[in-house]
């Protein structure tokens, strides 16, 4: 599976034939010396926008204005003013976007586990159709059903709650559904039979025998889920009103509430980024793997 | 064997009862939520797409919805901003993303470390990337236009200037390239050593091994990366309402003032028409027809995919 190799580290390409002498040393040090110097390059400009902003956010005020690199005191105080300013306005946010997060992830693998179970295990007539669909709701955007979804949610007066985006994932997310499928494609059907044989039934199979094997693929949507749910802007946009804000709408009108003090706007941003960072290098394998999983067979 | 045959299909269709049952026990949660949350409002799109719809009032004006958008200067704007979104900065992102996967391809050393820093970017919320790269690249006081004025450099005014608006949206797309740079180094780390050892003994130079191994070998991959771009650049919506309003200052959390888009509706995608024409102005109607032609373009996006999918031989 492609996304194994990419975890395991390289072997070093030793029987590739080189040029023979000290003129095809000298080129593959170069080489070697270009690529390294290159991609060093390219990851501190990566990192350039993260830094700044971490320098930005320990500025005073004014030396935000000054253009000023390197901060000439260090107001670790911005990072508590920025949760505490507006009566503790990114508290709220941070709660709205755990609940929506945190539902929306626990509902999704309740209701996409079994559709993908059955997607990959059982045979049925319509089974390739189901698919299909689903890759093609998993594919088609958002906006395209959303002026009727909203008219919908608004005579069950539950437009301005968070309930229209949790609600949904009861009910299976394309998305979920189509990777933990393609993963359970992968598991050999000897092990769902040798249960069977023992007397299980179908769901205790899932239970007991499939799921178990199935567990990074599980951490992958679940990840994937709740980082959708953090990161979501369009949805809470169209349905919260400013009592149910989540960080993303929060964090997109802080700038314009506070106008100038870039310094507070900038340590509400690394606020908003630093859980994904932390999440993202405690849980790297499961992101990396789960990513390689969409893209490539099945 | 009269007598036995009637009981044996008994059973037989007892099983297959039950087999249909269960199917039916664990699809549900999919066929409610398919039926409830795509069917039905897709139907209605098309539906509210013949009327003139507030909320409170739904009036039948047949055609009037459709004609307007031959009209709507707006809606042509967004049609125009977001193809040129598709025609550079999908292709861009796609070599950027085969250039970034190719070149850790060959780094042994540091190379998970280097992967990681740049598939980070990718996982920031937009809302923070967008507001956060607004602010480093802003001219007055962004660190990185000042600092590349410092060496003699003078950048544009990225996200104030229509012309710069579109390039500093690819820049930032740049920026966010984690998902298609995995994904090309998974399948690049695929292709079989022993091509390149066998092509590099017939004589083969490093340009010739990638044109002639590398690439036939991922191209189904690269495909793939291109057309998911271009359905993932059809709802383009986050970054460029969120850049519009960083730099502009809006008190507003969306483009309610004035002309939407700024500057000068060079950020004006077109979900963006359809969520200003549908949820701003709450002309519900006339964006179920905006709803319907993203409909049209994205399904055809999704049918080449779909064939794709095929191609991996997927049926079995």
């Amino acid at each position: 599976m492609a996304g194994t190799t990419v975890a395991t580290p390289r072997i070093p390409a030793r029987r590739a034939p080189a040029p023979r002498g000290s003129r095809g040393r000298n080129r593959r040090f170069l080489y070697w010396v270009a690529t390294h110097a290159i991609a060093i390059a390219l990851a501190l400009m990566f990192l350039a926008p993260l830094i700044f902003m971490f320098l930005t956010a320990v500025m005073s005020g004014n030396e935000t204005l000054s253009g000023g690199l390197w901060p000439r005191s260090w107001h670790w105080g911005n990072f508590g003013t920025a949760l505490t300013t507006d009566n503790g306005v990114m508290l709220h946010w941070l709660l709205n976007t755990l609940i929506y997060a945190v539902l929306a992830t626990v509902f999704m693998l309740v209701s996409s586990i079994p559709v993908a179970y059955a997607l990959a295990r059982f045979r049925f007539r319509g089974r390739k159709l189901a698919f299909v669909l689903v890759i093609t709701t998993m594919m088609l955007p958002p906006q395209v059903t959303i002026v009727p979804m909203y008219i919908m949610w608004a005579r069950f007066h539950l437009t301005g709650t968070l309930w229209p985006l949790i609600i949904p994932m009861l009910f299976g997310d394309a998305f979920s559904i189509f990777l933990l499928r393609q993963f359970l494609m992968t598991i050999p059907k000897e092990y769902a039979d040798a249960a069977r044989v023992d007397g299980c039934g179908e769901l205790r199979t899932m239970l007991r025998v499939i799921l178990p094997m199935a567990r990074p693929a599980i951490a992958a949507v679940a990840l994937f889920q709740f980082f959708y749910a953090w990161n979501d802007y369009f949805g809470p946009l169209i349905y919260t009103k400013p009592e149910s804000w989540t960080l993303a709408v929060g964090l997109s009108t802080f700038r314009a509430a506070h106008h100038v003090e870039w310094n507070l706007t900038m340590a509400a941003t690394l606020l908003t980024v630093l859980p994904v960072i932390i999440v993202f290098f405690l849980a790297q394998r499961v992101f990396i793997q789960g990513v390689t999983l969409t893209g490539v067979k099945g | 064997m009269a007598a036995a045959l009637p009981v044996r299909s008994v059973t037989a269709s007892r099983a297959r009862r039950r087999h249909r049952l269960r199917v039916l026990a664990f699809m549900s949660p999919w066929l409610i939520g398919f039926a409830l949350f795509f069917a039905y409002p897709l139907a209605a799109t098309v539906y509210f797409s013949f009327y003139r719809y507030n909320l409170f009032q739904l009036t039948p004006i047949g055609l009037t919805n459709y004609r307007f958008l031959f009209k709507d200067p707006y809606a042509w704007q967004a049609i125009k901003n977001t193809l040129w979104l598709v025609v550079v900065m999908v292709p861009l992102r796609v070599l950027f993303g085969l250039g970034l996967a190719q070149l850790l391809s060959k780094i042994k050393r540091g190379g998970s470390i280097l992967r990681s820093i740049f598939y980070l970017p990718f996982l920031i919320p937009p809302v923070a990337a967008t507001v956060a790269f607004v602010f480093v690249v802003n001219p007055g006081t962004g660190p990185i236009n000042g600092l590349a004025a410092k060496i003699g450099i003078h950048l544009p005014d990225w996200f104030n200037d229509p012309t710069w608006t579109k390039p500093g949206l690819t820049l930032l797309a740049l920026w966010g390239i984690g998902d298609v740079m995995i994904i090309l180094l998974a399948s690049l780390l695929d292709v079989p050593k022993s091509l390149y050892e066998a092509a590099a003994i017939d004589g083969a130079n490093a340009w010739q091994q990638f044109r002639r191994i590398t690439l036939p070998t991922i191209s189904p991959v690269l495909m793939f990366s291109a057309v998911t771009g271009v359905i993932q650049t059809l709802q383009y919506f986050t970054q460029a309402m969120v850049a519009a309003n960083a730099s502009q200052g809006n008190a507003d959390q969306a483009g309610t003032t004035t002309a939407p888009g700024y500057p000068d509706g060079a950020s004006l995608t077109f979900p963006q028409t359809l969520y200003n024409e549908g949820f701003q102005q709450f002309n519900m109607g006339y964006a179920c027809v905006l709803a319907l032609v993203l409909f049209v373009v994205a399904m055809f996006f999704t049918l080449v995919l779909l064939r794709q999918f095929h191609a991996f031989g997927d049926d079995d």
